[in-house]
């Protein structure tokens, strides 16, 4: 899908390459634990992960598994024949000297990924994806003139994702990184945390010239970037950078830039004086791979929905707004959490409410899913499953609202008390004594005893006044202790008044 | 096949081994008796022959996903010419 | 009695009937390795492991008391190939980038000798990282062909081999990537197996070409190694290439007739240079083997003379990038030379590799690297196809084929030395079997004079190549053979007999 329109503008050109680390229990060709919050440096280290003479590679199941997933995932071609193949090069942190990796046949090809910017559909493409070996962490401690090297992470298991240069903004590239990871989170194949290093992007920029229609003849790799908001800004600042200089009709180098985080900018870390040879050959430690049509499918049907499948169904079940899908949809365990909220409440609803009732619930549960929820779980750093509050209680809680049982000030109230020490809505709405007044009767008599003691105000209303009605509601409330239904109050006052 | 000191030199360089000038040449006339030696097999014809490289038939070689931690992981760290806190320590690489 | 050229099975026998302990046997055997296999006598060993051996024998004994069924292999001592991870026992595979280097594992054989309570009383010499067929590039000198300590044992178990033919351990551990332990096992007089590829784990064993390494055996008899195989063959969840296929008890199938048995003579293995009377060694074993009941068949595989050839591109491929692991940064080597970090890694390597491994490291990157690799490595794992082909067509027709191991007898210590092709030259009759990963033995045929001074008799090998996974056929073979013929039986002069 070359892009067709050419137009006189200066036209970023990207792809995209992205490391995932797989969620598995060991790592990808032996079986030490396979865990990157580990603390203790070299703790899950064994004979193979070093490199210990003799040692060899066995590869790990669920970590092909969670590949072809992912492979489908991202509509590629699974293939049924791959291979694994070294890459040789020297560094203290790749233990055997090479990195096993998959070269000419990688486990998926040919995908695409549909994103969607300021509402407009955007198709990028994906080349392939490959399962891999991670190397070890290099340590530079400040001014010591030593490094130290950590191998936790070396041979644990990631899929490299290579994108065709389709990407034609940093907005674009942000938003592809966000469905990506939303993808890999939902297949179960890993965490995809760009802070933490579980999602790992170099991005390719080069920039056309108006009218040019072929690729341009360079490009510039960016490494070091480890979040979402980087990657849009060392992509934006590297077009910037190629345009300058292209407006001078000189092209960019080939470099390889690092993104400086506290300067804002890239820095060119090394010229590719030295061209790599990285020597590929098929590693013969390990057999081919060879996965079936049945396999294949049998994961193809085994996908969870997708993000771009629950969008479509929240806009088409539940008429959320575009916004709180996203938000929604961009946390997993969110979005899981409010589905068993919705069906929590679709239970009781169904024979009492009509659909209408049922929408506004459903938009109701995304919003306090979406605010206080969301700020809640974020102000103590957990996630919805976590939380001491259930979905069961929590649609309770909704529904006492919708009732007009309690105030929605009261729910809040209520829900805080849930979040902090769990408990049934009810319970707690009685505790605090948060019960909504909706018997008539009582609020009649209280909006009596406050015509009677403010007159003036009265004769203010009736003179044309709108402030002092609500004033008398105000005066209402306090004599109702704040319990009183607002909607009953207001439609009693203005009754009397009449 | 007649190898160039340049190549020998790229070669080890490749390789991470330090030669002497006269270890190149040494090496430069070994390495191109060598490759004159296997200049035979153009000989053989391989159209549409496709390569080998495994004997044994075997695919789909894979292991459950199991953790344990490892009895050697002490003794590993102890075998490191240095080390640190359990890092390796090396030369710096910056 | 006199106990050093005992076979296993006879030793075994001794250990059951309680005429012997596995303490003495071991202490026996654990005399004449100092005594012969030193430094100053045959350098077959680089490490004596006394005082572990001892402690294993003792447990040995403990287990034949117990149990009268032990297996034929227990507390009986072997040396094994310095290539085999041993924990806590320093293993240098030759080399001075590991010299002394401890591993903190051991390989899978060398845990299945453990649980038989075989007892390992050392590590022997071999070519450095068993690159080489005469032991001269290992760091620590050549070993010596006990029946000439002036001519080479072959290599790379050129350790291992000497150590049996002297009667210093009943068995030794080998490893083969393309001939390393027929061409041995054929120089030193004593029986060699190679096993199919993927028939016994390569799991601590450092890789040279990991496609080829076979680990195998060397001893006094057919029927020792059969013993030896039934208890290392087998899969092993720790080397993804190694088979499922059972493990046939070897030993109890073996016959001493060979009718009905088709055995194939290759004709391209009688080549031009081969010495005539090693040639007529082997025609007079074929002549036994007819004896034996075989039908002799002529065949043709016509492709035998390009095996060398992809194996010395294969070959020195992996070798690069299996010895990249020598870096000097996790364990081995570091030169203490290094002011940076650059200098780690090109100084480490230098210093601690001899000039035969440097030069297939070379080899093999210039085979792998960009423009070049179609040429080479493609190439030959193309016609590496064909030689398998070849063979698979040539098995439809015959049970197993028969040549020499080695076209000569064992050279003079020195003839290796800065001849680049040596090794591929030396062990071109073993090395296109190597490529098809199939199983062969060397058994002793007979002797033939030293091309250099006729007054010197030194022993001639008989290879046996089987079909893949076909171990039984050339055991049946070599079996067979040694029922009536006593080549096997003899042994140096000089070693205390």
């Amino acid at each position: 899908m070359e892009e067709k329109n050419i137009t006189n503008e200066y036209t970023p050109v990207v792809g995209l390459e992205i490391h995932v680390q797989l969620k598995t229990k060991s790592k990808m060709f032996c079986d030490s634990p396979n865990n990157p919050d580990e603390t203790v440096p070299n703790m899950n280290i064994c004979e193979v992960c070093t490199a210990q003479p003799g040692t060899l590679p066995v590869t790990n199941k669920e970590a092909v598994r969670l590949g072809a997933m992912l492979g489908l995932a991202l509509n590629c071609k699974i293939a049924n024949i791959s291979k694994f193949d070294r890459k040789s090069y020297f560094y203290p942190d790749l233990p055997k000297g090479y990195q096993i990796s998959q070269y000419d046949k990688p486990i998926a090809e040919h995908g695409y990924l549909d994103i969607s910017v300021d509402g407009v559909v955007k198709r990028v493409r994906i080349r392939r994806a490959h399962l891999e070996e991670d190397a070890g962490k290099n340590i530079h401690p400040e001014g010591l003139g030593y490094s130290l090297v950590d191998y936790n992470r070396a041979g644990c298991p990631l899929i490299e994702i290579v994108t065709e240069p389709d990407i034609t903004s940093a907005k674009e590239a942000r938003v592809f990184l966000e469905e990506l990871r939303n993808i890999v989170r939902y297949i179960g194949a890993g965490s995809a945390d760009m802070e933490k290093g579980t999602m790992r992007l170099e991005p390719n920029i080069s920039v056309r010239k108006p009218g040019q229609q072929e690729l341009p003849n360079y490009k510039v790799e960016v490494k070091n970037i480890n979040s979402f908001k980087f990657a849009e800004a060392a992509i934006e600042y590297e077009v910037a950078r190629h345009i300058e200089i292209l407006k001078e009709g000189q092209t960019p180098k080939q470099v390889t830039m690092g993104w400086n985080e506290k300067a804002s900018q890239t820095v060119e870390q090394r010229s590719k004086e030295d061209v790599n040879d990285y020597r590929y050959f098929p590693d013969p430690d390990l057999p081919i791979l060879n996965l079936s049509d049945e396999f294949i499918s049998q994961l193809q049907s085994a996908l969870p929905e997708l993000p771009a499948a629950k969008r479509k169904r929240f806009k088409e079940e539940y008429g959320l707004p575009d916004e709180d899908i996203q938000n929604l949809v961009n946390w997993k365990e969110l979005t899981e959490y409010f589905e068993e909220v919705v069906s929590e409440i679709q239970a009781w609803v169904k024979a009492e409410h009509t659909n209408e009732d049922m929408l506004k619930l459903m938009k109701m549960a995304a919003n306090w899913c979406l605010q206080d929820f969301s700020a809640l779980l974020n102000a103590s750093k957990i996630n919805p499953n976590e939380s001491r509050i259930t979905q069961e209680n929590f649609a309770e809680l909704l529904k006492h609202i919708a009732d007009g049982k309690i105030s929605v000030t009261a729910g809040k109230k209520v829900f805080s008390e849930m979040f902090e020490h769990g408990g049934e809505p009810d319970h707690i709405i009685e505790d605090l004594g948060l019960t909504q007044i909706s018997d008539t009767s009582e609020i009649e008599s209280a909006i009596d005893s406050v015509i009677k003691s403010n007159e003036k105000a009265v004769l203010d209303y009736k003179a044309g006044q709108q402030k002092s009605f609500g004033f008398l509601v105000g005066m209402a409330m306090k004599e109702l202790k704040g319990k009183g239904n607002p909607q009953l109050v207001n439609e009693i006052l203005k009754k009397k008044l009449e | 096949m007649i190898l160039t000191s340049e190549q020998v030199r790229k070669i080890a360089a490749l390789a991470r081994i330090k030669l002497t000038d006269d270890e190149v040449e040494k090496f430069r006339k070994e390495l191109s008796v060598v490759l004159d030696y296997v200049s035979e097999l153009e000989k053989v014809n391989t159209d549409g022959v496709e390569e080998i490289s495994q004997v044994t038939g075997l695919e789909n070689v894979l292991r459950e996903d199991t953790a344990r931690l490892s009895e050697f992981r002490d003794a590993i760290i102890a075998s490191f010419p240095e080390s640190k806190d359990g890092f390796l320590k090396i030369k710096s690489i910056l | 009695m006199e106990l050093a050229y005992l076979e296993i099975s006879e030793l075994a026998e001794k250990l059951r009937k309680k005429e012997i302990s596995s303490v003495e046997l071991t202490k026996y055997f654990l005399e004449r390795v100092k005594k012969y296999g030193a430094e100053n006598g045959l350098n077959a060993f680089l490490t004596v492991t006394e005082e572990e051996a001892l402690t294993q024998a003792e447990e040995a004994d403990r287990i034949l008391s117990k149990d009268p069924n032990a297996s034929f292999l227990t507390g009986i001592p072997y040396a094994a190939k310095d290539l085999f991870s041993t924990k806590g026992i320093r293993t240098t595979a030759s080399s001075k980038i590991l010299d002394q280097f401890v591993p903190v594992f051991n390989a899978t054989v060398i845990e299945k000798l453990n649980s038989e309570r075989s007892v390992l009383l050392g590590k022997t010499n071999l070519d450095e990282f068993a690159h080489g067929s005469s032991t001269e590039t290992s760091a620590y000198g050549p070993s010596k062909n006990p029946w000439d300590t002036t001519r080479i044992p072959g290599g790379s178990s050129g350790g291992s081999a000497a150590a049996v033919a002297a009667g210093l351990v009943p068995f030794a551990l080998a490893t083969e990537t393309g001939g390393s332990i027929r061409q041995p096992a054929s120089l030193c007089g004593v029986s060699g197996w190679k096993p199919t590829y993927g028939r016994v784990s390569r799991y601590g064993v450092s890789a040279m070409t990991s496609s080829n390494d076979s680990p195998g055996t060397i001893a006094r008899s057919v029927k020792d190694l059969a013993y030896t195989a039934e208890i290392l063959a087998g899969h092993d969840p720790k080397d993804s290439t190694t088979s499922v296929k059972d493990i046939p008890n070897y030993a109890a199938n073996l016959r001493s007739d060979l009718k009905g048995v088709k055995i194939g003579v290759p004709k391209e293995y009688f080549i031009p240079g081969m010495q005539p009377e090693v040639e007529a060694r082997i025609h007079e074993a074929i002549q036994k083997l007819k004896e034996l009941g075989a039908e002799i068949i002529e065949v043709s595989l016509p492709l035998t003379k390009y095996g060398s050839l992809v194996y010395a591109i294969v070959t020195p491929a992996e070798i690069s990038s299996n010895l990249a692991r020598f870096d000097g940064i996790r364990y081995g080597h570091r030169s203490e030379d290094a002011k940076e970090l650059s200098d780690i890694y090109d100084k480490s390597r230098d210093e601690g590799f001899g000039d035969e491994a440097k030069r297939r490291i070379m080899t093999g990157t210039y085979a792998l690297s960009a423009g070049y690799y179609d040429a080479y490595y493609l190439k030959a794992q193309k016609v590496r196809r064909l030689l398998v082909n070849e063979f698979n067509d040539v098995f439809e027709k015959v049970d197993a084929l028969v040549c020499a191991s080695v076209p000569n007898v064992a050279q003079k210590i020195g003839t290796a030395k800065d001849n680049p092709l040596f090794g591929y030259i030396a062990d071109q009759l073993n090395i296109p079997a190597s490529m098809a990963g199939l199983p062969a033995l060397s058994v002793p045929c007979g002797f033939a004079k030293a091309e250099d001074d006729s007054s010197v008799l030194m022993p001639v090998g008989l290879q046996i190549i089987g079909p893949q996974w076909g171990e039984q056929n050339i055991f049946n073979i070599g079996h067979a053979y040694q029922t009536i013929t006593d080549w096997h039986k003899k042994y140096p002069k000089g070693f205390g007999e």
